[in-house]
């Protein structure tokens, strides 16, 4: 009985862990689908979220608050930070990677490596901004602890299987927002014009698509996801630090090539995939080992589906 | 027109001249440098800052000079930002920049025994002495604890260059895990941060608990960078433990640990070594994961416990920077103390005999008490603590051991 809780609660966790890397992911695959960029600062823009969100946090007052003030922090701080992190990856692509749209892949790639170091540096110093959340700031480079102003308390009283307040945020701000997502993608004019781009540039921007609007817009909208993220990521883990963009980008990369980077679902199912698959290695092998299983299985698909699980051949991408 | 030029000539020599006939009268010797090596980025900050105090307080209290010579100091940095944490080519180039400087008689650190590794075999080769406040892990001085090349592969020269005034982790796991059976442990799950240091004291806990009967249902080293340990703690939890040891740091994220071990449910204890008695730990793991449940270890007296010399450390310290010593300043003031009695009592003031010096400490009246350096370089003082997290805040509980 207690082998079954056992599995049940991995797989709880293993979707909650999932779902945060998938939320990531998708941001890294909608940049790689529409200009083929591995956007490296990703990871370190979601990190910013994260502290834009303490900021907030302290600056308000949010702790002292009861519990329905603290459902309309959680809402702000997840609107605050995704239209921070949607308007930084915006500003990334204006100042680093448009005027190198013409050049060679590679330039484009080493800029983006850049941008993640700046902003890995601005996370650095931010830690030392002088307040009580960042406990004083006088250790700019430890990781803070962020409040847990969503319960960690189990839901289903005195069982075994857990399921926390914060876990149920997880899935409550993440299935809404893919679904959200796949929607615009599909149905939208603006979904539409980003295919279009993805497809052939040249081609969109003779039917009159603006194109460089249409990829700044897909930059915002992946940073925004990393927004959503950097503050569902804080609130299940409740730490964050200037270095939590390289991990949790890593993993995000990983995902989005596992499903096949260019494509949503794909992401998703990577994202998915990576959480269970660490949880239950965890669980059944050895922790030391989980890192090397998730590459493993990487690089055994790759080998046998290079295009990913659900990467197409065909030229259609976002 | 000669004597103007020879006049010209002596008023040009003069200034160049001034200075010498000036020092004649009351000249230092010389000077002799005294380094450190701590991490001084990221949160073992606070902690390696109180050290550096230490070290500054014992020298100025000597005013600067020993036996007419100026002592200085360099305060150097072993971490770096993108590690957080102490990285071994920042230790590397320390102990090589401390090796090539002549002036260079002494070099106090490291923080971790990872990093002591790197630079005992490059400071033995340069005879300089190394005492270290803080590195706990055995293998550094005794032979037998360790790899089966250690401690010889550090001493290449064949003289001992290293000695540290903390007592090791093969007496603080022994210590920790009688500790625990005193707190009427019967299960244990053993998890470490993998490195040289929590690995070393896990190895040490884990036999002792079994040869006190408490029964070990897991053991496993985490990956120190994790988001978060959700997992691990449901797969512990089914073990059902009553404590939870973790070797490791609150740099490898002992922290985290504490927060999910809560946040998964887990009800019993959890017990941390040295390595997380600082200020940080509790701002890191947020101090209501951690009332009345954790349990952490030392190699010493937390300073408010320290009598004699110790209390006259604490009372100086808090007046000169008005505010409290962390755990370790102590030892740091300890270590400046030792190399400065050394550098008095060497003859010649070059780094062999300072470093002769130094190993024939006996009988120190030091903050800890008398103690002894013996063969191996280590202090023969073994005074354990044991402390308790209440209310936010370290409180001693009781002296460990004998």
């Amino acid at each position: 009985m207690i082998d079954f809780e056992v599995f049940v609660q991995q797989v709880i966790t293993g979707l909650s862990n999932g779902m945060i890397i998938a939320l990531i992911a998708i941001g890294y695959t909608m940049v790689y689908g529409i200009i083929e960029l591995i956007n490296f600062a990703h990871g370190d823009v979601f990190m910013l979220g994260a502290f834009f969100a303490l900021t907030l946090l302290g600056a308000l007052g949010m702790e002292a608050w009861g519990p329905g003030g603290q459902t309309i922090g959680v809402i702000a701080m997840l609107i605050g930070s995704a239209l921070f992190c949607g308007s930084l990856n915006w500003t990334l692509d204006r100042l680093a990677y448009r005027p190198l749209r013409g050049s060679s892949k590679l330039s484009l790639l080493v800029s983006a490596i850049g941008c993640s170091f700046i902003c890995m540096n601005l996370g650095l110093f931010w830690g030392g901004v002088p307040m009580e959340v960042f406990a004083g700031g006088v250790a700019s480079a430890a990781p803070k602890d962020f409040p847990a102003i969503i319960p960690q308390t189990n839901l289903l009283g005195g069982a075994f299987i857990r399921i926390t307040p914060a876990e149920v945020l997880v899935f409550a701000v993440t299935i809404p927002l893919m679904v959200a997502l796949t929607l615009m993608v599909k149905r939208t004019r603006l979904g539409c014009a980003m295919r279009a781009v993805a497809q052939d540039q040249t081609a969109a921007a003779l039917m009159g698509i603006p194109v460089d609007r249409v990829i700044g817009a897909t930059f915002f909208i992946g940073g925004a996801l990393g927004g959503f993220a950097s503050v569902i990521y804080a609130l299940y883990n409740n730490t964050i630090g200037f270095q939590m963009g390289t991990r949790a980008g890593l993993d995000a990369f990983t995902a989005a090539v596992l499903g096949g980077i260019g494509s949503l679902p794909g992401a998703v199912l990577g994202g998915l995939t990576i959480g269970l698959v660490r949880s239950m290695s965890d669980q059944y092998l050895e922790t030391r080992w989980t890192n090397t299983i998730v590459f493993c299985i990487l690089v055994l698909i790759l080998i046998f589906r290079p295009s990913g699980l659900l990467g197409s051949t065909r030229k259609e991408k976002v | 027109m000669s004597i103007s030029r020879s006049i010209l000539v002596s008023l040009a020599l003069l200034p160049l001249a001034a200075p010498a006939w000036g020092q004649a009268a009351d000249a230092p010797k010389g000077t002799l440098k005294i380094v450190s090596s701590l991490p001084r980025t990221g949160s073992a900050n606070a902690q390696t800052s109180t050290i550096v105090n230490g070290i500054k307080l014992a020298i100025d209290e000597v005013g600067g000079t020993v036996d007419g010579w100026t002592i200085t100091y360099q305060d150097m940095d072993d971490a770096s930002p993108q590690r957080g944490n102490w990285d071994p080519a920042v230790e590397a180039q320390n102990a090589n920049t401390a090796a090539r400087d002549e002036s260079i008689v002494a070099y106090i650190g490291t923080f971790n025994s990872g990093a002591a590794k790197v630079a005992i075999p490059i400071l033995n080769r340069a005879g300089l002495v190394m005492v270290s406040p803080a590195n706990t892990y055995p293998g550094l001085t005794k032979p037998g604890l360790g790899e089966a090349n250690e401690p010889m592969a550090y001493r290449k020269s064949g003289t001992i260059n290293y000695f540290r005034v903390v007592p090791t982790d093969d007496l603080q796991g022994v210590q920790a895990a009688n500790w625990a059976k005193d707190l009427a442990v019967t299960k244990v799950f053993i998890l470490h941060d993998r490195e040289l240091y929590g690995k070393g004291i896990a190895d040490v806990f884990k036999k002792q608990a079994e040869k006190q009967g408490i029964e070990v249902v897991g053991f496993e080293g985490i990956d120190s960078k994790a988001a978060n340990y959700r997992s691990l703690v449901t797969k512990l939890k089914a073990t059902q433990p009553d404590l939870v040891y973790f070797g490791g740091t609150t740099q490898s994220n002992a922290g985290q640990v504490a927060k999910d071990l809560r946040s998964g449910g887990f009800e019993g204890k959890y017990m941390v070594p040295d390595g997380c008695f600082e200020q940080a730990f509790i701002e890191s793991a947020g101090a209501e994961n951690l009332n009345d449940r954790t349990y952490i270890t030392f190699g010493g007296l937390p300073p408010e416990k320290l009598t004699g010399k110790g209390a006259e450390f604490c009372s100086s310290y808090k007046t000169k920077y008005s505010a409290d010593p962390e755990a370790y300043a102590a030892y740091g003031y300890e270590c400046a103390r030792v190399i400065l009695q050394a550098i008095a009592k060497a003859e010649t003031k070059d780094r062999a005999s300072i470093l002769a010096a130094v190993a024939g400490t006996r009988d120190f009246d030091g903050v800890l008490g008398r103690w002894s350096f013996d063969a191996n370089g280590d202090t023969s003082s073994q005074v354990m603590s044991g402390q308790i997290v209440h209310d936010g805040k370290f409180e001693f509980s009781k002296v460990l051991g004998n």
